[in-house]
C-alpha cells in the first residue's frame, strides 16, 4: 500500500486534503528539501509537487527521475501555469529522441 | 586503441570471429529494442501531453474555485472545513514491463466506495463555492494519477532508450570496425607466415636437391 503526497505553499495545495492525499505544506528550499528525502524513502508511490517549489529543488527532483518509484509530478499552483510541468516532458522527449520533435509547433 | 598489440595466433582468431558475431547479433538485437521502445515511447509521450494540458486546465480551474471560496469564506473556516478529511486514497502499484524496462501500474483505492464522500465538513457554515472547488479537484483527480503513470512511463522510458541508443551506436561505430579490422590484420599475417615458410621449405628442398646433385657428379 502506497500513499500520494501533495507538497508546495499552503494555498495551493490545501484543496487537496479534501481528497484524501497527504499535504506537505513547505515554503523554503531547506525544509522542501527534507520533506522529499523523507517522502522518498517512505512509502510514497506519487509526489505531487507545485511548479514553484520544484523550480528551487530541481536537483533532488531530477535525481529521483531514475527511480522507479515515487513518481514526481509537477502540478500548477495558485499563481498560475508557468509553464514548467510541460517543459519537464519536452526535456525527456530531448533525452529520448535527441531532439524536440512533439512540441515543436 | 586495443588494435596496437594484436596478437597473431590463430587462437586470437577464432576469439575475435567470435566476438564479431556476437558484436553483430547484439548489434541487431539492441536496434530493435530501441526501434520498439521509440515508438512506445512517442505514442506514450503524445498521450502525456494531451492529459498534462487536460490536467493544467482541470487544477487551474480548480483553483480559481479555491480563491472564489477563500473570497466568501474566512481562512479559520475554510481550515477547520479540510482539517479532517473524510476520505483517504491509497494506491497498489503494479508494474508493467515493456521491453525490459519495468514501469508503473497504480491501481487507486478510496476508503469510503461512495465518490461523493469528498466533503468533509457540514455544508451550514461553508459557502457553496467551496464544494465546487472540492467537486472540480475530486473529478480531476483520476486524471492526475493517470498522468502521474505515464509521466513516470515516460522519464523511465527515455533514459532506457538514451542508454540503448549509446549501446547501439557504440556497437556499430566502434566495437564492430574494430574487431573487423583486427580480423583483417591477424588474416594478412597468418597468410604471410604460410608463404613465407613456404617459400623457405621451396628453397631447403632447393638447395638439398643442388647438394645431391652435386654429389653424385663427384661420383
Amino acid at each position: 500500500m502506497y500513499n500520494i503526497a501533495v507538497m508546495g505553499d499552503r494555498d495551493s495545495i490545501y484543496g487537496y486534503a479534501a481528497l484524501g492525499l497527504n499535504i506537505f505544506p513547505v515554503s523554503d528550499e531547506v525544509e522542501g528539501r527534507k520533506v522529499l528525502k523523507k517522502l522518498a524513502e517512505g512509502n510514497c508511490a506519487v509526489i505531487y509537487i507545485t511548479e514553484a517549489l520544484a523550480k528551487i529543488l530541481e536537483e533532488e527532483i531530477d535525481k529521483l527521475k531514475e527511480r522507479p518509484l515515487p513518481a514526481v509530478i509537477l502540478i500548477p499552483g495558485i499563481s498560475g501555469n508557468t509553464g514548467q510541468g510541460i517543459r519537464t516532458v519536452k526535456k525527456s522527449v530531448e533525452q529520448a529522441v535527441g531532439s524536440d520533435i512533439i512540441f515543436n509547433n | 586503441m586495443a588494435g596496437n598489440t594484436i596478437i597473431s595466433t590463430r587462437m586470437e582468431l577464432t576469439r575475435l570471429k567470435k566476438k564479431l558475431v556476437t558484436a553483430v547479433r547484439g548489434h541487431k538485437l539492441l536496434k530493435d529494442k530501441r526501434d520498439e521502445l521509440m515508438r512506445q515511447f512517442l505514442d506514450l509521450v503524445k498521450e502525456n501531453k494531451a492529459l498534462r494540458e487536460k490536467v493544467e486546465q482541470g487544477i487551474h480551474n480548480a483553483n480559481k474555485n479555491f480563491v472564489l471560496a477563500k473570497a466568501v469564506m474566512q481562512d479559520e473556516v475554510i481550515n477547520t472545513a479540510l482539517l479532517a478529511p473524510k476520505q483517504s486514497v491509497s494506491i497498489e502499484v503494479s508494474e508493467k514491463n515493456v521491453m525490459s524496462v519495468n514501469i508503473p501500474v497504480f491501481d487507486y483505492k478510496t476508503r469510503t466506495p461512495d465518490s461523493n464522500d469528498i466533503y468533509s465538513y457540514g455544508f451550514a457554515n461553508t459557502s457553496c463555492d467551496l464544494d465546487d472547488a472540492v467537486k472540480s479537484l475530486a473529478d480531476i483527480f483520476p486524471d492526475m494519477l493517470k498522468l502521474a503513470e505515464i509521466e513516470k512511463s515516460c522519464q523511465l522510458m527515455a533514459s532506457e532508450i538514451e542508454k540503448t541508443r549509446r549501446r547501439v551506436n557504440a556497437l556499430e561505430h566502434v566495437v564492430i570496425p574494430e574487431t573487423q579490422k583486427n580480423i583483417k590484420y591477424i588474416t594478412m599475417k597468418l597468410d604471410e607466415n604460410e608463404r613465407s615458410t613456404q617459400i623457405r621449405l621451396m628453397k631447403v628442398k632447393e638447395m638439398l636437391y643442388k647438394e645431391n646433385i652435386e654429389k653424385k657428379m663427384a661420383e
